[in-house]
């Protein structure tokens, strides 16, 4: 079942549901909190606006755990290199929420110290525009993402289903 | 090694350190101990210090207890260890490089800029009216300060005054804003110690802060409230309900946090005597804030050098007195009751009038009127597309944010944008004791002595 | 040395060779700290390119004063502050990184903002902000 190869018939839809459903049910965030972002990415997994109601308040530390970036903030320069070493060692699947007017696009700072827009370094599957994005839009975008994982849009090939 | 065997780890380090900063002042001095260059290696990388030792013991030949650590030994086995700069309990982006001998910290030397967004070249490019929402992004726990700062030192250059009102809508908001950045500092700092119900607590107790800053100024964080002038605008009808509201129920949860942590017999254990610095070494090294309180100093800007009128507020300054984390946790909770203090009077005394100055050519005239006056449709579009001139000159206002000093330098060229703004941030000088609170302590007190330093990386890089 | 009092604020211009022994001095007369150590670039406007400016604080005056030391473009070299308020160290190593003016006696004089690899320093008049052009619909790109 690791290529989705087989046309699809009643077993491999139904378990693909059944996958992408488990899949969006918990999904494990990596931390990647960098600048004002960050804050409210922590206040949308406090009491308040609370993401543990969707599975997600366990923020991994360890990449290799997590199959969520949440890119929270300014990517500097020096940063970027690391950004993609973290990204890199997330296992598959895995999906990244670009938080932020300043990781979708560089946000105000159009100058020579951010990287314009972190899609340059890593592939980006949702962007949360604000500055900073209340709780509320980040959650809007989790569940943008959740809708987008279950109809099956984000497959990637050789990903299972 | 009998006798060794006996000897306990913990006894290594319990003694105070001596103050070292002495040392350090005298230029030239031939004692050349590794310890007083505790980032000389080269800005990215720590090198090995080499020995036979550790050869021998590769080999088999020499059995070696390494949780045994001989002080002052050079033959012992080194390690060097990253953290960061994604790390769960660095509170942002740094990078800390820590030398090891076994569990006990020999060198440290943080690694900075991961942050780095170019504000102060941005700064150049922005008007002054612009300014704020540029600097109000670097010390993004306490937005408010930023804008202050900067405000101030372009209305001292402008010299121009601000009405009573302003003034104390300023203190009012700015006081709330201590109290929700303390509110963070003390969630991180529960959470990074362990105590993961804290997080959950201080961050319940800043919405509601949050929620007073939205309806005054429409956005939870990063305001552009403060402008050069007065406030962007006036406080909504029921505003007391709100700050009422906030004022009793907080005390309460203060208590509560009380309770849980202050004689709690573990945060007692790994706060006390850890991260330990002397008021002489605060002193040198430029450490302004709680740090600098907690060991001793009573100095606080708002009672030495106050601005914004904050000299008509009573309120106390905190100190400790040992310096260690367990101090600044304890300066934090009643720094958030005196600012609870100042937010009452001024919610009491606050005067009526004008929530800015009414100098034309600096604040942009009410909306109803650019209806009715060319003049003011004029003035409008004038500070809105080129921005106001401010005469020629260099300025530094300082005030006191959460974390100490925050200074804004300006120098102005008599255009309408800053040739040079520059921010002292307080976060920047306060990570230099951070190699001397860190020295022959446990790697396990690093989360706990960076969180009680309290870091912003949006200050440090800006 | 020269006295220039700013908007009532205490500033003294200083001469680089005699920085070393007025710092000193300063310490001596109980400034214990120094607050900032920053730069500023005036390119063309003035005849000496930076001026280096120190911020220094008394606590018991409860004084302010401020250091600005000329420094000329072609030889951007001035004595380091450190020694004297080892507080100085990352202040004089970010006007290092953004404007390249190099601090004699500094322990560790390397870039601390920008990527080791970096050239250029960044906050000099003559280093462009690096803006990416941004197309927006409908409105002419004002430069």
């Amino acid at each position: 079942m690791a290529k989705s190869s087989t046309p699809p018939n009643l077993l491999t839809t139904t378990l693909g549901k059944a996958v992408h459903w488990a899949q969006t049910r918990s999904m494990f965030p990596a931390t990647f909190g960098l600048a004002c972002c960050a804050i409210e990415m922590m206040a949308t997994g406090t009491a308040r606006y609370d993401l543990a109601r969707f599975g997600m308040e366990v923020f991994r530390a360890s990449p290799r755990q997590a199959d969520l970036m949440i890119v929270a903030g300014r990517v500097s320069q020096k940063m970027a290199p690391v950004l993609r070493q973290v990204y890199d060692q997330m296992p598959e699947p895995k999906w990244v929420i670009s938080m932020g007017a300043c990781a979708s696009t560089g946000g105000m700072f159009n100058n020579y110290a951010l990287v314009q827009g972190v899609d340059q370094v890593v592939p980006v599957d949702i962007y949360v525009p604000g500055c900073p994005p209340g709780p509320q839009s980040l959650m809007h975008g989790i569940l943008t993402l959740h809708d987008k994982i279950m109809s099956g849009e984000l497959a990637r090939e050789g990903v299972l289903v | 090694m009998a006798d060794e065997d006996d000897r306990d780890v913990t006894t290594a380090v319990e003694e105070p350190p001596e103050t070292r900063v002495a040392d350090m002042w005298v230029a030239g001095s031939e004692e050349t101990d590794w310890m007083l260059h505790a980032t000389d290696e080269g800005s990215q990388e720590m090198e090995q210090v080499e020995s036979g030792a550790r050869l021998a013991e590769q080999l088999g030949t020499v059995v070696g207890d390494d949780y045994i650590i001989e002080d002052d030994s050079p033959d012992d086995e080194r390690m060097i260890v990253n953290m960061g700069p994604q790390h769960p309990s660095t509170h942002g982006v740094l990078r800390l490089q820590v030398e090891l001998e076994g569990e006990i910290i020999r060198r440290t030397k943080p690694v900075i800029g991961y942050l780095h967004t170019g504000m102060e070249k941005t700064g150049e490019t922005l008007t002054y009216m612009q300014g704020p929402t540029n600097v109000t992004r670097m010390d993004y726990l306490a937005p408010l300060h930023n804008e202050l700062v900067f405000s101030m030192a372009v209305e001292r250059l402008l010299g121009i005054e601000i009405p009573p009102r302003a003034q104390a809508i300023r203190v009012l908001m700015t006081e709330l804003n201590r109290v929700s950045s303390h509110l963070v500092a003390l969630a991180t700092n529960g959470m990074d110690i362990g105590a993961i119900s804290m997080m959950l607590y201080g961050f319940r107790e800043r919405e509601t802060v949050l929620a007073f800053f939205e309806k005054v100024t429409g956005l939870r964080m990063n305001h552009n409230y403060i402008r050069p002038g007065g406030v962007a605008a006036d406080l909504p009808p029921g505003w007391e309900d709100d700050v009422e509201d906030i004022i009793d129920t907080l005390p309460a949860k203060l208590a509560e946090y009380d309770d849980l942590l202050k004689q709690n017999p573990i945060w007692l254990e790994r706060t006390r005597h850890i991260g330990v610095i002397t008021a002489e070494e605060c002193l040198g090294y430029g450490i302004t804030g709680p740090t600098l309180r907690s060991a001793g100093v009573d100095w606080d800007l708002r009672k030495t050098q106050p601005y914004s009128g904050i000299e008509q507020y009573e309120f106390d300054v905190v100190t400790g007195e040992n310096g260690d984390v367990y101090d600044r946790y304890l300066i934090r909770v009643e720094e958030i009751r005196q600012s609870l203090r100042i937010v009452r009077q001024a919610m009491e005394r606050m005067p009526l009038g004008d929530w800015r100055t009414e100098d034309r050519k600096v604040t942009p005239p009410p909306r109803a009127r650019l209806d009715q006056s060319m003049e003011a449709l004029i003035h409008h579009f004038k500070i809105f597309t080129e921005g106001f001139k401010v005469p020629e000159g260099e300025v530094y206002e300082a005030v006191e944010s959460p974390r100490g000093e925050l200074g804004c330098y300006i120098v102005s060229d008599g255009s309408a944008k800053p040739w040079r703004c520059h921010i002292r941030a307080p976060s920047f000088a306060n990570l230099q004791a951070l190699p001397i609170m860190m020295a022959d302590s446990l790697v396990a007190d690093t989360v706990a002595t960076i969180a009680s330093l309290d870091p912003v990386m949006g200050d440090v890089d800006r | 040395m020269e006295w220039s009092p700013s908007f009532g604020q205490n500033v003294a211009v200083v001469p680089r060779e005699s920085l070393r022994r007025f710092a000193e001095g300063a310490l001596e007369a109980g400034f214990e700290v120094c607050v900032d150590v920053t730069a500023v670039d005036f390119l063309r406007s003035k005849p000496i390119r930076f001026e280096v400016v120190a911020g220094l604080l008394s606590h018991r005056h409860n004084l302010r004063l401020r250091l600005r030391v000329p420094v000329p473009g072609d030889d951007p070299e001035v004595p380091s502050l450190t020694p004297i308020w080892p507080g100085a160290n990352f202040f004089e190593r970010e006007a290092f990184d953004m404007f390249g003016i190099r601090f004699s006696d500094h322990p560790d004089l390397t870039r601390i903002l920008m990527p080791d690899e970096w050239i250029g320093h960044p906050l000099r008049k003559d280093y462009q902000v690096g803006e990416v052009p941004v197309q927006f619909k409908g409105a002419p790109k004002a430069v």
